[in-house]
Parts: C-alpha cells; sequence; structure tokens
C-alpha cells in the first residue's frame, strides 16, 4: 500500500458578492464583511479525501489570509483534514495572483515532501483560476488544470481527464505534482457532527513572514504583486435603449420589423 | 541567479549542514551558519536541513527598461493544426494596440506540421510568426508549451502578451507568467493601451458583478488572457506583408514530465457558441413542450435555441446550450431572451451579444435594463403573434 501525501489550497472569500474597496490603494475592504470557504474549494477537499481514503494518505489544508482566515482550515478538519496551516501576514497583505502564488510556494516549501496539491479551479472573488498553475511554477512541479475525472492512481503516478472545452485530455502525471478540480468532479461531503466535536480545538498552525526562507519583501503583499488594480465599477447597462410596453400584437408588430429591417428574415 | 539562504529564524544550529556539504562550504561563524564561495549549488544542504531553514531563492530584478520590450505577441492556439478562431480575434486586437504606439504583432505558433497553416497567418495583420515545430508540440502539454513560450518571449522581448482565455490559454499563460515575475490579467473583455505601454485591462470579477481596471505598471511583459468572441476578429489583408521565422530549441526544452495517453473530442453539437442568432429560453417558459414554440422560431430565424440554467437543470436542455457563467459565453449578432430574469450569471455570458431583444413580463425586470430592446410582455401572445407574423408573410412570398 502506498501513502499520498495530500496537500489542499484553501482561499477564504466573501460570503457575498457585494464589495467595497479602498479609494486610496485600490485593494478590496474585507473587514467586516461575512466571509466563507471559497466553494470551488470543497471540490478540492473532497478530491482530496477520496485519494486519501483510497491510499490511507494524509491531508494538510493550507491558505494564505488574514488571520480570520483559520476557520476555513478549522472547517477543513471538520470535513476530514489531518491538520492545516495559515500563512498571515501584514506583510501579505494586497497580493495579487503572482505574490499570492510565491507565498503560498514559500509556505508549502517549509512542509517538507508532499505527493499532490489539489487547488479549486478558480474563486468566487478574484475568479482569476490562475493561483494553480502559478503556485506549480514556483515550486517547479507539473500541473494540470480543469480536472473531470481521477482514473488511476498508483504508487508512481496518477492519470487524470482533463476538460479543455471541445476535448478531453487523459493525462499522465508524476509525483509530486499539482491538480485544479472542476466542480462536480465529486460530490462534497456534508460536515459532520461527530467530527466537529471531535476536531473542536485542533490547532491551525501559522507560519508568518519570518518563517519563510525567502525574505525579499519585494516578492510579497503589494510589493510583490506585478498587477495593480485601478479601479473598480459595476458591469455598464446599454445605454442606446428602447423599452416597449404596448399591446402584445403591437410589440410583435415591432419585433418582426426590427428583425426584417437586420436581414435574419 | 539562483542562491542559498539560510532562515536564521527557522536554524537551530544543529550543524547538519555542515556535515552534509560535500565542499565544505558552510561553516558556523559564532551563532550563524554561512555558505561560502566555495558552494556549488548541489542543494544537498537544502534537503538534508531538518528544520526546513534552508532555500533556494531567484534574485528578482527591480526596475525594467519599458523601451526594451517592444511588440504585441499573440499566441496562437490550436488543436491539431486547426487554428482557434480567438486568435484571430487577438490578432485584430494587437494591431489596433500597436498601432497606437507604433509597435510590430508578432505571433507565436507552436506544434507540429503547421507550416501551411503559419502561412495562413500572414493573410492577418501581423509582421512576423514564429514557428517552433516538433514532434513533441503536436498536442498542448503545459511543461513544453511554457518551455517553448519562454524561449520566444527571451528572444523577441514584447511588451504585451495576448492569449486566448479559453481552457488551454487559462492554463498555460499562468505558468509563464510566473517564470517571467510579470502581472497576467485574467479574461480581459476590454484592452487599451497608454502612450508608455501601459496596457489598461478591463475584466470581469466576482461572477460579473464588478468591473476591475488592472495595470501592471513595473514589469514586462504584461500578460493578459483575453476573452473568446469579445474581440472582433482581424480582416484579411489584399497584400501579406509579413513574415515566417522558423525556431528551434535544446530538446530538453521538448521533455515533458506529462504523458499525454489520448484526446478525446467531445460529441459534436452544434454548438450556440457559433450561432448568429439565438433564441434564449428562461424560467418564464412554463413547461417543457412550449419550448417548442421558442424553437420553431428559432429556426425561422436560422439559429438555435439556448436556455438558462434552471431549465438545464430541470433537464429541459441539454447543458451545451445553457448560457453563462457556468455554461457558454455567446455573442450572436441577435439574441431574443424569453421569460429570463437576467441574473448577472446569465447576462456575463451574453452581453456582448449585437443586437439583444428581451421579453419579460415584469417591468422591473434586470433583463430589460440590459436589452437594447426590451419588451414588458407576456411571452405565450407575443411569440405566438411573432411566428404568425414570420410564417404569413413567408407564404405570401411563396405564392
Ligand atoms: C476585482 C479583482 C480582480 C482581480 N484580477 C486579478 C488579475 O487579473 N490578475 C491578478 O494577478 N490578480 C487579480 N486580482 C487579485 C487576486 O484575486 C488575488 O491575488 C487572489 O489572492 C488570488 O486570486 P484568485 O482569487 O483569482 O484565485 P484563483 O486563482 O481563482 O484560485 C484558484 C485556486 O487557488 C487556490 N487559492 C487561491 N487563493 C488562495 C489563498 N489565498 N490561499 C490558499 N489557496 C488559494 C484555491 O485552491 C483556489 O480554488 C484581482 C482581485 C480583485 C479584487
Ligand atoms: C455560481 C453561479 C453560476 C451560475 N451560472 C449560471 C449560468 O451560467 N447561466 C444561467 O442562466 N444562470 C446561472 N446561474 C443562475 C442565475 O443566478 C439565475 O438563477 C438564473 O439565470 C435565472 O434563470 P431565469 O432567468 O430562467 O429564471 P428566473 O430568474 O426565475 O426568471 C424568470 C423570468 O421570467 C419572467 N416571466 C415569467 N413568466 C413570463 C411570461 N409568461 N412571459 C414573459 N416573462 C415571464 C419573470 O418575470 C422572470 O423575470 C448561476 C448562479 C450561480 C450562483
Amino acid at each position: 500500500m502506498f501513502q499520498l501525501k495530500i496537500i489542499v489550497c484553501i482561499k477564504q472569500v466573501p460570503a457575498t458578492s457585494s464589495v467595497e474597496i479602498d479609494p486610496t490603494t485600490g485593494v478590496l475592504k474585507r473587514e467586516g464583511v461575512e466571509s466563507k470557504m471559497n466553494p470551488y474549494d470543497l471540490y478540492a477537499l473532497e478530491t482530496a479525501l477520496r485519494l486519501k481514503e483510497k491510499t490511507e494518505g494524509s491531508i494538510t489544508t493550507v491558505t494564505m489570509g488574514p488571520p480570520q482566515a483559520q476557520s476555513v482550515i478549522e472547517e477543513s478538519f471538520i470535513l476530514g483534514a489531518d491538520q492545516g496551516y495559515l500563512f498571515s501576514d501584514r506583510k501579505f497583505a494586497g497580493s495579487d495572483v503572482l505574490a499570492t502564488a510565491y507565498t503560498l510556494s514559500q509556505g508549502i516549501g517549509l512542509l517538507g515532501e508532499f505527493d499532490l496539491i489539489v487547488c479549486g479551479k478558480q474563486t468566487t472573488d478574484g475568479d482569476t483560476a490562475q493561483v494553480g498553475p502559478e503556485l506549480a511554477e514556483f515550486l517547479g512541479i507539473p500541473h494540470v488544470t480543469w480536472v473531470r475525472e481521477i482514473t488511476e492512481v498508483t504508487a508512481d503516478k496518477i492519470v487524470v481527464k482533463q476538460d479543455l472545452g471541445n476535448s478531453y485530455a487523459i493525462l499522465e502525471l508524476p509525483y509530486p505534482s499539482l491538480l485544479t478540480v472542476e466542480k462536480d468532479i465529486f460530490q462534497p461531503r456534508l460536515p459532520s457532527y461527530r467530527r466537529k466535536l471531535l476536531t473542536a480545538g485542533q490547532q491551525v498552525k501559522v507560519f508568518t513572514f519570518s518563517d519563510f526562507i525567502d525574505h525579499n519583501e519585494q516578492k510579497y503583499g503589494l510589493n510583490g504583486s506585478a498587477t495593480q488594480v485601478e479601479r473598480i465599477f459595476p458591469p455598464l447597462t446599454k445605454q442606446d435603449q428602447t423599452c416597449w410596453e404596448e399591446p402584445a400584437p403591437v410589440v410583435a408588430e415591432k419585433i418582426y420589423e426590427l428583425i426584417k429591417d437586420r436581414n435574419f428574415i | 541567479m539562483a542562491v542559498l539562504v539560510i532562515n536564521n529564524n527557522r536554524c537551530n544550529l544543529c550543524g547538519q549542514c555542515i556535515m552534509v556539504c560535500p565542499f565544505k562550504a558552510i561553516s558556523r561563524q559564532n551563532d550563524k551558519i554561512e555558505i561560502d564561495a566555495g558552494c556549488k549549488m548541489c542543494k544537498i544542504c537544502l534537503k538534508n536541513c531538518p528544520e526546513k531553514a534552508i532555500g533556494l531563492i531567484d534574485e528578482r530584478r527591480t526596475t525594467v527598461n519599458k523601451e526594451e520590450w517592444r511588440g504585441i505577441l499573440v499566441f496562437v492556439e490550436h488543436l491539431a493544426g486547426n487554428i482557434h478562431p480567438v486568435t484571430i480575434e487577438l490578432i485584430g486586437k494587437a494591431r489596433e494596440l500597436a498601432d497606437a504606439v507604433r509597435h510590430p504583432v508578432y505571433c507565436l505558433f507552436m506544434g507540429h506540421g503547421i507550416s501551411q497553416q503559419a502561412q495562413k497567418l500572414l493573410r492577418y495583420p501581423v509582421d512576423r510568426v514564429f514557428v517552433y515545430e516538433d514532434q513533441e508540440l503536436a498536442y498542448f502539454r503545459v511543461d513544453t508549451y511554457a518551455n517553448i513560450f519562454e524561449d520566444c518571449l527571451r528572444k523577441v522581448k514584447p511588451s504585451i502578451v495576448l492569449v486566448g482565455a479559453t481552457s488551454v490559454g487559462r492554463s498555460l499563460a499562468p505558468r509563464v507568467a510566473a517564470r517571467f515575475r510579470t502581472g497576467l490579467t485574467a479574461d480581459c473583455t476590454t484592452l487599451e493601451i497608454r502612450a508608455n505601454t501601459d496596457l489598461v485591462q478591463i475584466r470581469p470579477a466576482f461572477g460579473g458583478n464588478i468591473m476591475a481596471q488592472i495595470i501592471t505598471p513595473d514589469a514586462r511583459p504584461q500578460f493578459a488572457t483575453v476573452r473568446y468572441k469579445v474581440m472582433t476578429p482581424a480582416q484579411q489583408l489584399t497584400i501579406p506583408r509579413g513574415s515566417i521565422e522558423n525556431c528551434s530549441v535544446s530538446p530538453d526544452k521538448l521533455k515533458s514530465e506529462l504523458i499525454l495517453r489520448q484526446v478525446v473530442m467531445k460529441e459534436e453539437l452544434p454548438g450556440i457558441s457559433e450561432a448568429e442568432v439565438l433564441v434564449a429560453a428562461g424560467r418564464g417558459v412554463r413547461e417543457q413542450k412550449d419550448l417548442a414554440l421558442l424553437e420553431e422560431l428559432a429556426t425561422l430565424l436560422g439559429g438555435q435555441l439556448a436556455a438558462t440554467r434552471p431549465l438545464v437543470e430541470m433537464g429541459w436542455v441539454h447543458y451545451t446550450r445553457q448560457i453563462g457563467l457556468s455554461g457558454r459565453t455567446v455573442k450572436p449578432k441577435l439574441i431574443i431572451t424569453c421569460g429570463v430574469s437576467g441574473a448577472v450569471q446569465f447576462s456575463a455570458g451574453m452581453n456582448a451579444s449585437e443586437c439583444i431583444v428581451a421579453i419579460n413580463q415584469d417591468r422591473n425586470a434586470p433583463i430589460l435594463a440590459q436589452a437594447h430592446y426590451g419588451v414588458v410582455g407576456d411571452l405565450y401572445e407575443v411569440i405566438p403573434l411573432l411566428l404568425e407574423k414570420i410564417k404569413g408573410v413567408r407564404e405570401t412570398n411563396a405564392l
């Protein structure tokens, strides 16, 4: 029997989609907004749990975020993760994908050997789907995105089915490697009350900037971010707009004229 | 250049590294471990440190000279040599941006047996096409593709790199952007350029609830993935002016850690993404059989039926016909929505359509504010009348 050591990356996201931005820094205000686990990360965790059950492996969850983000790690304990880490420091604030992925790579570098990293497909806030591939690059390991199915797991390889839109690719990866998984790869389990009691008080370990190997502040947080959000605004609504409120026969006629004018009939 | 460093916060001075170093390059100086010039970067110390206090660090360049980075490079996506249409859209946008700052437009095309396809690219307004041909590049594999991408960027040094925000592009671009320690803006829907060559990138985030304007002011190249069917495709030239440059790389760059066992094409259902006319059904449709009404309208207009997510979830409509964030993005010439409320997750997938007609009986439905023509009415009244009208005229014409 082989044992897979799996790391799952989890992000804490705002529970609602109404958002506020700091006018001076262009950084999102996160204080005072209720948070939850990024829903796509539930699928990542579930994938890891299935692999753990199959291989008697172990799961470590990690998140980068403010101190409150430790609640998503606690949640992962209830679902079945064995241990978890929070990477948190004022110096990490304002990170874009580049800085986030680098910070995660530094933190994960301290955790020792692992076989597999599983990430969600994307988040519901930043929504870039870029952290997984950038993290893999910083760790120097291969990655596969949009994994729909795990078709084979053995001691020296994992075979996955990748959804590429118009086609599927069946790919074989060595360890260690990184996957980002599609929603619906597995149905996530519900938290059990028993495990909730069992894991209450389990420690979330914390790493800060000073624990990391690379102490170049230019690589973290706002300093280490190459992108800069200049402004955030609501989606535009159409300006040149017409509204028809007449009785059905009249509007039917109007629609007819419109599609005729534009040569659809 | 990479260097080994010791984190003194973690180091407990156990001396393991001093013992394992084959070059005697590590010593203890008072209460610190030092690595001297004898270090050959074998990394044995890193692997043996029980405290994980030794790490490898890439020194980062701090400033960038924007003048050194010229041109806009478009990544040519293809499947077995068939060029993805987003490529032509990117060329169109790249040309427009490049003209504003007098930069050239480049294409990067990697694959196997693609020389004829590369010629086809010259019909579009590109200045140079860099072609990498090798059997190992026949299909997309992220590690080898990233190596080739890197090779080309180091040679060309473009200011901007555009990649389609497709499944392939969104897997590949972050890997390459991270390698250059530069910024990547995801899934852009608007691109503009400033005189200093900064790319102004606008993208939806929070599931389409907000738009963000993003720049990459201090790093080059500037990477963006661009949503399919948002930009206007490039026009063909009457006289091609670009040239092809065949490139080669050392074999080690072509070695992949991934084994591609199989590529399976999805069954070709006629896609709503390609349709010029769409009739989109929403929950205002009461029963599955009523969809026939909308299907008929779509057929008469030479288009296809599409739907919102609830109809797909109820099993009324195949999932390939779903418009929206978790469905397809469409950009037809005409879309008629019937009984659709206009949730952001739906609209995100269709708001670039050229003409949007929305039929909804609720005056306050958000869709009516998103449509070019908002019709306040009952679809069960309006649609049959419209069908009658179209068919009636057809018959008189036929006589
Ligand atoms: C409106 C807006 C737009 C933005 N656009 C961009 C942009 O275009 N480019 C850019 O570089 N940055 C952008 N950012 C910043 C970006 O959102 C943050 O860097 C964020 O930390 C990571 O990106 P994401 O949320 O898109 O994650 P994704 O890349 O979508 O996340 C994928 C997976 O990575 C893992 N993951 C992500 N974040 C963490 C974390 N903190 N801890 C542990 N695991 C994690 C999870 O498994 C997750 O499912 C934007 C931010 C905002 C507010
Ligand atoms: C993460 C996420 C992703 C999602 N992705 C998608 C997606 O990709 N695509 C998608 O569509 N949705 C998506 N949704 C769901 C989305 O939020 C909405 O719930 C959905 O689009 C609503 O569908 P609807 O407009 O058909 O139904 P409703 O919102 O119920 O609207 C029905 C409308 O029909 C009108 N109506 C009723 N009877 C009539 C009549 N006789 N004549 C005319 N009008 C009538 C009503 O006034 C109402 O406005 C997503 C949601 C989430 C959370």
